[in-house]
Protein backbone atom coordinates (compact mmCIF):
# COMPACT_ATOMS: atom_id res chain seq x y z
CA UNK A 1 0.00 0.00 0.00
CA UNK A 2 1.72 3.51 -0.77
CA UNK A 3 1.34 5.72 2.03
CA UNK A 4 1.54 9.11 0.36
CA UNK A 5 -1.84 7.43 -1.73
CA UNK A 6 -3.34 6.83 1.91
CA UNK A 7 -2.50 9.86 3.74
CA UNK A 8 -5.11 12.96 3.54
CA UNK A 9 -3.07 15.51 2.11
CA UNK A 10 -0.93 18.27 4.02
CA UNK A 11 -3.82 21.08 3.42
CA UNK A 12 -6.75 18.64 4.58
CA UNK A 13 -4.68 16.98 7.39
CA UNK A 14 -4.04 20.77 8.82
CA UNK A 15 -7.86 22.10 8.29
CA UNK A 16 -8.64 19.68 11.57
CA UNK A 17 -9.11 21.95 13.84
CA UNK A 18 -10.23 21.65 18.02
CA UNK A 19 -10.66 23.02 21.22
CA UNK A 20 -7.69 25.17 22.22
CA UNK A 21 -5.66 25.02 18.82
CA UNK A 22 -4.59 28.33 18.64
CA UNK A 23 -2.21 27.02 21.68
CA UNK A 24 -2.88 23.11 21.67
CA UNK A 25 -1.66 21.56 18.05
CA UNK A 26 -2.97 17.51 18.92
CA UNK A 27 -3.67 15.56 21.62
CA UNK A 28 -2.30 12.19 22.18
CA UNK A 29 -3.16 8.86 24.37
CA UNK A 30 -1.22 5.62 23.79
CA UNK A 31 -1.57 2.30 25.73
CA UNK A 32 1.44 0.00 26.14
CA UNK A 33 -0.10 -3.85 25.58
CA UNK A 34 1.86 -7.17 25.27
CA UNK A 35 0.72 -10.50 24.73
CA UNK A 36 0.59 -13.14 27.37
CA UNK A 37 3.33 -15.93 27.33
CA UNK A 38 5.29 -14.83 24.61
CA UNK A 39 8.77 -12.70 25.23
CA UNK A 40 8.48 -8.64 25.29
CA UNK A 41 10.18 -7.63 21.11
CA UNK A 42 12.91 -6.49 22.02
CA UNK A 43 13.79 -10.15 23.81
CA UNK A 44 12.09 -12.32 20.92
CA UNK A 45 13.47 -14.74 18.81
CA UNK A 46 12.21 -13.47 15.00
CA UNK A 47 10.14 -16.65 15.13
CA UNK A 48 8.51 -15.31 17.82
CA UNK A 49 8.00 -12.26 16.53
CA UNK A 50 6.72 -13.00 12.89
CA UNK A 51 4.00 -15.06 15.01
CA UNK A 52 3.37 -12.17 17.28
CA UNK A 53 2.88 -9.95 13.77
CA UNK A 54 0.83 -11.79 11.73
CA UNK A 55 -1.72 -12.59 14.42
CA UNK A 56 -2.24 -9.20 15.84
CA UNK A 57 -1.84 -7.22 12.38
CA UNK A 58 -4.92 -9.53 11.66
CA UNK A 59 -6.54 -9.03 14.57
CA UNK A 60 -5.84 -5.27 14.81
CA UNK A 61 -7.12 -4.39 10.83
CA UNK A 62 -10.31 -6.42 11.52
CA UNK A 63 -11.03 -3.89 14.66
CA UNK A 64 -14.43 -2.13 13.91
CA UNK A 65 -12.52 0.86 15.29
CA UNK A 66 -10.28 0.56 12.31
CA UNK A 67 -13.02 1.62 10.08
CA UNK A 68 -13.55 0.43 6.07
CA UNK A 69 -9.82 -0.64 4.60
CA UNK A 70 -7.69 0.67 6.99
CA UNK A 71 -3.88 0.62 6.29
CA UNK A 72 -2.16 -2.09 7.13
CA UNK A 73 1.29 -3.03 6.24
CA UNK A 74 4.66 -4.04 7.88
CA UNK A 75 7.58 -1.64 8.46
CA UNK A 76 9.84 -4.23 5.91
CA UNK A 77 7.05 -3.15 3.20
CA UNK A 78 8.18 1.11 3.56
CA UNK A 79 10.49 2.94 2.12
CA UNK A 80 12.95 5.01 4.35
CA UNK A 81 10.90 7.62 2.59
CA UNK A 82 7.53 6.57 3.44
CA UNK A 83 8.38 5.97 7.30
CA UNK A 84 9.91 9.31 7.34
CA UNK A 85 6.25 10.55 6.54
CA UNK A 86 4.94 8.72 8.96
CA UNK A 87 6.94 10.11 11.29
CA UNK A 88 6.67 13.86 10.50
CA UNK A 89 2.87 13.00 10.98
CA UNK A 90 3.31 11.58 14.25
CA UNK A 91 2.03 8.44 13.46
CA UNK A 92 5.14 6.28 14.30
CA UNK A 93 7.52 6.74 16.53
CA UNK A 94 11.00 7.62 15.58
CA UNK A 95 11.93 4.18 17.01
CA UNK A 96 9.00 2.36 14.96
CA UNK A 97 10.54 4.21 11.58
CA UNK A 98 13.85 1.87 12.69
CA UNK A 99 12.11 -1.13 12.35
CA UNK A 100 11.55 -3.96 9.76
CA UNK A 101 10.14 -7.06 9.43
CA UNK A 102 8.34 -8.27 12.24
CA UNK A 103 7.09 -5.12 12.98
CA UNK A 104 4.23 -3.32 11.27
CA UNK A 105 1.39 -0.82 11.64
CA UNK A 106 -2.57 -0.41 11.20
CA UNK A 107 -4.01 3.38 10.43
CA UNK A 108 -7.47 4.11 10.00
CA UNK A 109 -8.71 6.05 6.99
CA UNK A 110 -9.31 9.15 9.37
CA UNK A 111 -5.72 8.96 10.53
CA UNK A 112 -7.35 9.31 14.31
CA UNK A 113 -6.56 5.81 15.32
CA UNK A 114 -2.99 4.32 15.09
CA UNK A 115 -1.34 1.11 16.23
CA UNK A 116 2.28 0.21 16.16
CA UNK A 117 2.97 -3.70 16.28
CA UNK A 118 6.24 -4.85 17.66
CA UNK A 119 7.43 -1.92 18.83
CA UNK A 120 8.97 -1.50 21.98
CA UNK A 121 6.15 -3.55 23.07
CA UNK A 122 3.96 -5.62 21.03
CA UNK A 123 1.37 -2.89 20.87
CA UNK A 124 1.50 0.55 20.93
CA UNK A 125 -2.27 1.72 20.25
CA UNK A 126 -2.63 5.62 20.35
CA UNK A 127 -5.53 8.08 19.41
CA UNK A 128 -4.95 11.08 18.08
CA UNK A 129 -7.59 14.36 18.20
CA UNK A 130 -6.80 17.81 16.91
CA UNK A 131 -6.61 20.46 19.91
CA UNK A 132 -6.82 19.57 23.24
CA UNK A 133 -8.92 16.50 23.33
CA UNK A 134 -7.52 14.52 26.10
CA UNK A 135 -10.50 12.46 27.33
CA UNK A 136 -11.75 11.74 23.65
CA UNK A 137 -8.62 10.67 22.66
CA UNK A 138 -8.90 8.03 25.53
CA UNK A 139 -12.23 7.09 25.12
CA UNK A 140 -11.63 6.30 21.64
CA UNK A 141 -8.35 4.15 22.63
CA UNK A 142 -10.03 2.70 25.27
CA UNK A 143 -12.59 1.34 22.80
CA UNK A 144 -9.90 -0.64 20.45
CA UNK A 145 -7.77 -2.14 23.56
CA UNK A 146 -11.33 -3.55 25.05
CA UNK A 147 -12.81 -4.77 21.64
CA UNK A 148 -9.19 -6.50 21.13
CA UNK A 149 -9.04 -8.10 24.59
CA UNK A 150 -11.91 -9.89 23.11
CA UNK A 151 -9.92 -11.49 20.41
CA UNK A 152 -6.14 -12.12 22.40
CA UNK A 153 -5.28 -12.41 26.30
CA UNK A 154 -2.84 -9.59 27.31
CA UNK A 155 -0.19 -9.92 29.88
CA UNK A 156 -1.78 -8.82 33.46
CA UNK A 157 -0.98 -9.12 36.85
CA UNK A 158 -3.31 -7.77 39.56
CA UNK A 159 -0.69 -6.33 41.30
CA UNK A 160 1.17 -4.84 38.42
CA UNK A 161 -1.40 -4.40 35.54
CA UNK A 162 -0.65 -4.58 32.18
CA UNK A 163 2.94 -5.47 31.85
CA UNK A 164 5.66 -3.75 29.77
CA UNK A 165 8.83 -4.19 28.53
CA UNK A 166 10.23 -0.87 30.21
CA UNK A 167 8.95 -0.59 34.00
CA UNK A 168 8.23 3.16 33.17
CA UNK A 169 4.80 2.42 31.28
CA UNK A 170 3.99 -0.80 33.96
CA UNK A 171 0.23 -0.50 35.37
CA UNK A 172 -2.19 1.16 32.73
CA UNK A 173 0.42 1.88 30.10
CA UNK A 174 -1.06 4.94 28.93
CA UNK A 175 0.85 7.64 28.03
CA UNK A 176 -1.13 10.98 27.60
CA UNK A 177 0.33 13.96 25.96
CA UNK A 178 -0.32 17.15 23.82
CA UNK A 179 1.63 19.21 21.50
CA UNK A 180 2.04 22.73 22.31
CA UNK A 181 2.61 25.87 20.77
CA UNK A 182 4.75 28.27 23.26
CA UNK A 183 5.76 31.27 21.65
CA UNK A 184 4.67 33.52 24.51
CA UNK A 185 6.35 31.97 27.14
CA UNK A 186 9.72 31.30 25.01
CA UNK A 187 9.88 35.34 24.09
CA UNK A 188 8.51 36.23 27.34
CA UNK A 189 11.95 33.76 29.12
CA UNK A 190 9.60 31.94 31.17
CA UNK A 191 9.54 28.74 29.38
CA UNK A 192 12.29 27.28 31.98
CA UNK A 193 10.25 28.32 35.09
CA UNK A 194 7.31 26.58 33.24
CA UNK A 195 9.50 23.49 32.34
CA UNK A 196 10.39 22.96 35.85
CA UNK A 197 7.22 23.46 38.00
CA UNK A 198 5.91 21.01 35.35
CA UNK A 199 8.19 18.49 35.83
CA UNK A 200 7.75 18.72 39.32
CA UNK A 201 4.35 18.09 39.19
CA UNK A 202 5.45 14.44 37.23
CA UNK A 203 5.25 15.41 33.87
CA UNK A 204 7.62 15.17 31.01
CA UNK A 205 7.85 18.49 28.86
CA UNK A 206 9.89 16.92 25.66
CA UNK A 207 10.60 18.32 21.97
CA UNK A 208 8.44 17.92 18.72
CA UNK A 209 9.30 14.20 18.14
CA UNK A 210 9.75 13.49 21.53
CA UNK A 211 12.25 12.30 23.84
CA UNK A 212 15.29 13.31 23.40
CA UNK A 213 14.59 16.14 20.56
CA UNK A 214 15.05 19.68 20.67
CA UNK A 215 12.47 21.77 21.07
CA UNK A 216 11.92 23.60 17.36
CA UNK A 217 9.44 26.48 16.57
CA UNK A 218 8.50 26.88 20.16
CA UNK A 219 6.79 23.36 20.27
CA UNK A 220 6.76 21.36 22.99
CA UNK A 221 4.85 18.01 24.12
CA UNK A 222 3.83 17.59 27.68
CA UNK A 223 2.80 13.76 28.79
CA UNK A 224 2.94 11.96 32.38
CA UNK A 225 5.79 9.99 33.21
CA UNK A 226 4.09 7.73 36.34
CA UNK A 227 1.73 5.02 34.49
CA UNK A 228 1.08 2.83 37.71
CA UNK A 229 -0.73 3.49 41.15
CA UNK A 230 -2.86 5.95 39.14
CA UNK A 231 -5.89 5.34 37.56
CA UNK A 232 -6.25 6.33 33.52
CA UNK A 233 -9.15 8.75 34.83
CA UNK A 234 -6.92 10.24 37.22
CA UNK A 235 -3.32 10.41 34.53
CA UNK A 236 -5.91 11.69 32.04
CA UNK A 237 -7.68 14.92 34.25
CA UNK A 238 -4.27 15.62 36.27
CA UNK A 239 -2.70 16.43 32.54
CA UNK A 240 -5.45 17.81 31.59
CA UNK A 241 -5.84 20.50 34.60
CA UNK A 242 -2.33 21.24 34.03
CA UNK A 243 -2.71 22.15 30.17
CA UNK A 244 -5.25 24.27 31.18
CA UNK A 245 -2.54 26.62 33.40
CA UNK A 246 -0.30 26.39 30.79
CA UNK A 247 -2.26 27.86 28.19
CA UNK A 248 -3.15 30.26 30.21
CA UNK A 249 -0.25 31.61 30.99
CA UNK A 250 0.78 31.41 27.18
CA UNK A 251 -2.06 33.92 26.93
CA UNK A 252 -1.05 36.10 29.71
CA UNK A 253 2.52 36.01 28.29
CA UNK A 254 1.47 37.22 24.92
CA UNK A 255 -0.83 39.72 26.00
CA UNK A 256 1.96 41.07 28.41
CA UNK A 257 4.39 41.09 25.60
CA UNK A 258 1.73 42.84 23.39
CA UNK A 259 1.52 45.37 26.05
CA UNK A 260 5.30 45.95 27.11
CA UNK A 261 7.16 45.14 24.04
CA UNK A 262 5.01 45.09 21.30
CA UNK A 263 8.05 46.33 19.08
CA UNK A 264 10.09 43.14 19.80
CA UNK A 265 6.37 41.36 19.09
CA UNK A 266 6.09 42.72 15.71
CA UNK A 267 9.66 42.65 14.61
CA UNK A 268 10.05 39.37 15.82
CA UNK A 269 6.70 38.85 13.22
CA UNK A 270 7.84 41.03 10.29
CA UNK A 271 11.17 39.82 10.17
CA UNK A 272 9.92 36.02 10.22
CA UNK A 273 7.10 37.22 7.34
CA UNK A 274 10.55 39.01 5.17
CA UNK A 275 12.93 36.15 5.50
CA UNK A 276 10.56 33.05 5.00
CA UNK A 277 9.14 35.21 1.55
CA UNK A 278 12.49 36.04 0.30
CA UNK A 279 15.36 33.05 1.46
CA UNK A 280 16.86 31.36 -0.98
CA UNK A 281 18.29 28.50 1.07
CA UNK A 282 16.44 27.66 4.39
CA UNK A 283 17.17 24.88 7.06
CA UNK A 284 14.86 23.13 8.50
CA UNK A 285 15.38 24.55 11.73
CA UNK A 286 15.25 27.93 10.95
CA UNK A 287 12.37 27.58 8.83
CA UNK A 288 10.48 25.86 11.96
CA UNK A 289 11.86 28.56 14.32
CA UNK A 290 10.08 31.44 12.05
CA UNK A 291 7.12 29.59 11.43
CA UNK A 292 6.33 29.56 15.06
CA UNK A 293 6.68 33.47 14.68
CA UNK A 294 4.41 33.90 11.79
CA UNK A 295 1.72 31.22 13.46
CA UNK A 296 1.88 33.52 16.97
CA UNK A 297 1.03 36.45 13.79
CA UNK A 298 -2.25 34.81 12.55
CA UNK A 299 -3.09 34.13 16.16
CA UNK A 300 -2.89 38.15 17.10
CA UNK A 301 -4.44 39.19 13.70
CA UNK A 302 -1.72 40.81 12.07
CA UNK A 303 -2.42 38.71 8.77
CA UNK A 304 -6.37 39.41 8.40
CA UNK A 305 -8.55 36.73 8.10
CA UNK A 306 -5.57 34.20 7.10
CA UNK A 307 -6.32 31.05 8.43
CA UNK A 308 -3.34 29.33 10.85
CA UNK A 309 -4.36 26.20 8.89
CA UNK A 310 -2.34 28.01 6.18
CA UNK A 311 0.93 28.23 8.42
CA UNK A 312 0.46 24.28 10.29
CA UNK A 313 0.63 23.53 6.28
CA UNK A 314 4.24 24.99 6.15
CA UNK A 315 5.46 23.70 9.32
CA UNK A 316 4.63 20.09 7.45
CA UNK A 317 5.86 20.38 4.02
CA UNK A 318 8.69 21.88 5.01
CA UNK A 319 9.84 18.75 6.72
CA UNK A 320 12.52 16.46 4.71
CA UNK A 321 10.03 13.47 3.37
CA UNK A 322 6.99 16.03 2.77
CA UNK A 323 9.22 18.61 1.06
CA UNK A 324 10.25 15.51 -1.02
CA UNK A 325 7.01 13.76 -1.33
CA UNK A 326 6.35 12.37 -4.93
CA UNK A 327 9.99 12.75 -6.18
CA UNK A 328 11.94 9.87 -7.41
CA UNK A 329 15.26 11.57 -6.61
CA UNK A 330 16.46 12.36 -2.92
CA UNK A 331 18.36 15.44 -2.22
CA UNK A 332 21.41 16.46 0.00
CA UNK A 333 20.94 18.51 2.82
CA UNK A 334 21.65 21.55 0.51
CA UNK A 335 19.57 20.45 -2.55
CA UNK A 336 16.45 20.05 -0.01
CA UNK A 337 17.19 23.66 1.73
CA UNK A 338 16.82 25.54 -1.59
CA UNK A 339 13.99 23.55 -2.57
CA UNK A 340 12.40 24.32 0.65
CA UNK A 341 13.12 28.20 0.04
CA UNK A 342 11.49 28.24 -3.27
CA UNK A 343 8.11 26.37 -1.67
CA UNK A 344 8.14 29.28 0.84
CA UNK A 345 8.48 31.54 -1.52
CA UNK A 346 5.85 30.44 -3.16
CA UNK A 347 3.19 29.98 -1.02
CA UNK A 348 4.09 33.23 1.26
CA UNK A 349 3.00 34.96 -1.99
CA UNK A 350 -0.43 33.98 -0.72
CA UNK A 351 -0.20 36.02 2.68
CA UNK A 352 -0.10 39.45 2.83
CA UNK A 353 2.19 41.35 4.84
CA UNK A 354 1.89 41.53 8.83
CA UNK A 355 -0.10 44.73 9.50
CA UNK A 356 0.54 46.07 12.43
CA UNK A 357 -3.30 47.46 12.69
CA UNK A 358 -4.46 44.16 13.13
CA UNK A 359 -3.49 44.06 16.91
CA UNK A 360 -5.53 46.81 18.02
CA UNK A 361 -8.66 45.23 15.82
CA UNK A 362 -8.17 41.63 17.15
CA UNK A 363 -5.84 41.49 20.55
CA UNK A 364 -5.55 37.90 21.26
CA UNK B 1 21.89 24.42 33.84
CA UNK B 2 21.21 22.46 36.72
CA UNK B 3 22.47 19.17 38.10
CA UNK B 4 20.38 16.29 36.86
CA UNK B 5 20.82 14.28 40.51
CA UNK B 6 20.38 16.58 43.06
CA UNK B 7 18.60 19.29 41.30
CA UNK B 8 20.66 22.18 43.34
CA UNK B 9 24.09 22.73 42.00
CA UNK B 10 25.20 23.76 38.19
CA UNK B 11 26.14 20.95 35.79
CA UNK B 12 29.39 20.79 34.68
CA UNK B 13 29.60 17.10 33.28
CA UNK B 14 27.90 16.48 30.02
CA UNK B 15 27.03 13.36 29.31
CA UNK B 16 26.31 11.85 26.19
CA UNK B 17 25.76 8.30 25.51
CA UNK B 18 25.11 7.02 22.05
CA UNK B 19 22.96 3.60 22.23
CA UNK B 20 21.52 2.02 19.41
CA UNK B 21 21.95 5.32 16.69
CA UNK B 22 19.57 7.07 19.94
CA UNK B 23 21.55 10.27 21.94
CA UNK B 24 21.10 9.90 25.64
CA UNK B 25 22.27 13.09 27.55
CA UNK B 26 22.43 13.91 31.38
CA UNK B 27 23.94 16.53 33.23
CA UNK B 28 25.19 16.46 36.41
CA UNK B 29 27.80 18.68 38.88
CA UNK B 30 31.11 18.07 39.99
CA UNK B 31 30.09 15.61 43.15
CA UNK B 32 26.99 13.92 41.51
CA UNK B 33 29.18 12.64 38.79
CA UNK B 34 32.05 11.83 41.17
CA UNK B 35 29.40 9.39 42.98
CA UNK B 36 28.07 7.66 40.12
CA UNK B 37 31.51 7.01 39.21
CA UNK B 38 31.14 8.94 35.34
CA UNK B 39 34.39 9.72 34.82
CA UNK B 40 34.47 6.25 34.17
CA UNK B 41 32.12 5.56 31.03
CA UNK B 42 31.57 1.86 31.48
CA UNK B 43 30.47 1.98 35.41
CA UNK B 44 27.89 4.10 33.77
CA UNK B 45 25.02 2.13 32.66
CA UNK B 46 22.08 2.71 30.50
CA UNK B 47 19.74 1.38 32.83
CA UNK B 48 20.43 4.33 35.26
CA UNK B 49 19.96 6.92 32.50
CA UNK B 50 16.51 5.71 31.33
CA UNK B 51 14.94 4.72 34.85
CA UNK B 52 16.48 7.18 36.98
CA UNK B 53 19.96 6.97 38.31
CA UNK B 54 20.29 4.21 41.05
CA UNK B 55 18.16 2.18 39.62
CA UNK B 56 20.47 -0.74 38.19
CA UNK B 57 22.12 -0.62 41.53
CA UNK B 58 19.03 -1.30 43.45
CA UNK B 59 18.56 -4.08 40.94
CA UNK B 60 21.89 -5.44 41.49
CA UNK B 61 21.88 -5.58 45.22
CA UNK B 62 18.59 -7.29 44.94
CA UNK B 63 19.30 -9.90 43.48
CA UNK B 64 23.41 -9.96 44.82
CA UNK B 65 21.60 -10.25 48.66
CA UNK B 66 19.86 -13.42 46.85
CA UNK B 67 22.71 -15.28 46.34
CA UNK B 68 23.87 -15.98 42.25
CA UNK B 69 22.54 -14.64 39.56
CA UNK B 70 19.18 -14.93 38.86
CA UNK B 71 17.50 -15.53 35.26
CA UNK B 72 14.02 -15.93 33.72
CA UNK B 73 13.39 -19.83 33.47
CA UNK B 74 10.67 -18.47 30.77
CA UNK B 75 13.01 -16.36 28.56
CA UNK B 76 16.33 -16.48 30.31
CA UNK B 77 16.85 -12.79 30.78
CA UNK B 78 19.31 -11.82 33.34
CA UNK B 79 20.24 -9.02 35.65
CA UNK B 80 23.00 -8.20 33.09
CA UNK B 81 20.33 -8.05 30.04
CA UNK B 82 18.39 -5.36 32.30
CA UNK B 83 21.12 -3.31 33.24
CA UNK B 84 22.39 -3.21 29.36
CA UNK B 85 18.77 -2.47 28.18
CA UNK B 86 16.63 -1.00 30.78
CA UNK B 87 13.91 -3.62 29.16
CA UNK B 88 12.48 -6.73 30.97
CA UNK B 89 12.33 -9.72 28.56
CA UNK B 90 9.01 -11.18 29.27
CA UNK B 91 5.98 -10.51 31.75
CA UNK B 92 7.23 -13.64 33.43
CA UNK B 93 10.37 -11.50 34.52
CA UNK B 94 8.01 -9.58 36.29
CA UNK B 95 7.95 -12.06 38.86
CA UNK B 96 11.61 -12.89 38.61
CA UNK B 97 12.81 -10.29 39.35
CA UNK B 98 9.83 -8.81 41.56
CA UNK B 99 12.43 -8.24 44.98
CA UNK B 100 14.84 -5.44 43.27
CA UNK B 101 11.81 -4.43 40.99
CA UNK B 102 9.92 -3.12 44.05
CA UNK B 103 12.02 -0.41 45.16
CA UNK B 104 12.70 0.44 41.50
CA UNK B 105 8.74 1.21 40.96
CA UNK B 106 8.44 2.56 43.70
CA UNK B 107 10.65 6.04 43.05
CA UNK B 108 8.98 5.73 39.43
CA UNK B 109 5.59 5.67 40.09
CA UNK B 110 3.04 7.17 42.60
CA UNK B 111 2.30 3.28 43.67
CA UNK B 112 3.23 -0.56 42.94
CA UNK B 113 -0.10 -1.20 42.79
CA UNK B 114 -2.19 -0.74 39.32
CA UNK B 115 -5.49 0.93 40.09
CA UNK B 116 -6.19 1.38 36.34
CA UNK B 117 -8.32 -0.78 33.87
CA UNK B 118 -9.02 -4.51 34.25
CA UNK B 119 -9.53 -6.91 31.87
CA UNK B 120 -12.70 -8.40 32.09
CA UNK B 121 -12.75 -11.58 33.47
CA UNK B 122 -10.30 -10.74 35.54
CA UNK B 123 -10.81 -9.87 39.20
CA UNK B 124 -9.99 -6.35 40.88
CA UNK B 125 -7.54 -8.32 43.76
CA UNK B 126 -8.14 -6.39 46.30
CA UNK B 127 -7.99 -8.63 49.43
CA UNK B 128 -4.88 -10.69 48.88
CA UNK B 129 -3.17 -7.19 47.83
CA UNK B 130 -3.74 -6.21 51.04
CA UNK B 131 -2.16 -8.76 52.87
CA UNK B 132 0.71 -8.61 50.57
CA UNK B 133 0.83 -4.57 51.35
CA UNK B 134 0.94 -5.68 55.61
CA UNK B 135 2.93 -8.36 54.94
CA UNK B 136 5.39 -5.87 53.65
CA UNK B 137 5.32 -3.75 56.61
CA UNK B 138 5.80 -6.37 58.81
CA UNK B 139 8.82 -7.25 57.11
CA UNK B 140 10.37 -3.76 57.27
CA UNK B 141 9.65 -3.81 61.40
CA UNK B 142 10.81 -6.84 61.74
CA UNK B 143 14.58 -6.30 60.15
CA UNK B 144 14.33 -2.83 61.76
CA UNK B 145 14.06 -4.77 64.85
CA UNK B 146 16.87 -7.30 62.96
CA UNK B 147 14.31 -10.09 63.84
CA UNK B 148 15.90 -11.75 60.48
CA UNK B 149 13.89 -15.24 61.67
CA UNK B 150 10.60 -13.50 61.66
CA UNK B 151 11.98 -11.61 58.48
CA UNK B 152 12.89 -14.71 56.27
CA UNK B 153 9.46 -16.07 57.70
CA UNK B 154 7.72 -13.10 56.11
CA UNK B 155 9.32 -12.90 52.85
CA UNK B 156 8.58 -16.46 52.28
CA UNK B 157 4.82 -15.50 53.07
CA UNK B 158 4.74 -12.33 51.16
CA UNK B 159 6.33 -14.91 48.14
CA UNK B 160 3.70 -17.52 48.43
CA UNK B 161 0.67 -14.69 48.84
CA UNK B 162 2.21 -13.03 45.64
CA UNK B 163 2.08 -16.48 43.54
CA UNK B 164 -1.04 -16.86 44.81
CA UNK B 165 -2.82 -13.75 43.51
CA UNK B 166 -0.84 -14.76 40.02
CA UNK B 167 -2.78 -17.69 39.62
CA UNK B 168 -6.31 -16.51 41.26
Amino acid sequence: MNVLEFLSNPSDACRRGGPNDKIVFSSRVRLARNLTGVPFPGHAKKADRVKTFDLLMEAVSALPQMGQDPFSEGMDKLSAQDKQLLVERHLVSREHAQKNAGSGLVLNKEETVCVMVNEEDHLRMQALRPGLQLKQAWLAIDAVDTSLQEKVEFAFDSHYGYLTACPTNLGTGIRVSAMLHLPGLVLAEQINQIIQAVNKLGLAVRGLYGEGTEALGNIFQVSNQMTLGESEAEIVERINKVLLQIIEHEENARLFQLEKKPKVLLNHIGRAYGVLSHSHTITSKETMNLLSHLRLGVDLGLFGPTPKAVVDELFLISQPAHLQAGRNQKLDAEGRDALRADLLRERMKLLPPPDPAGLTERPA
Amino acid sequence: MQCHVCKKAEATVHLTQIVENQVKKVDLCEACAKEKGVNDPTGFSLADLLLGLGASQKMEEATTAAGTETACPACGFTQADFKKTGRLGCSECYHVFAEGLESLLKGMHKGTQHKGKVPAGQKRVSTSRNRIEKLETELKSAIEREDFEQAAALRDAIKSARKESQTA
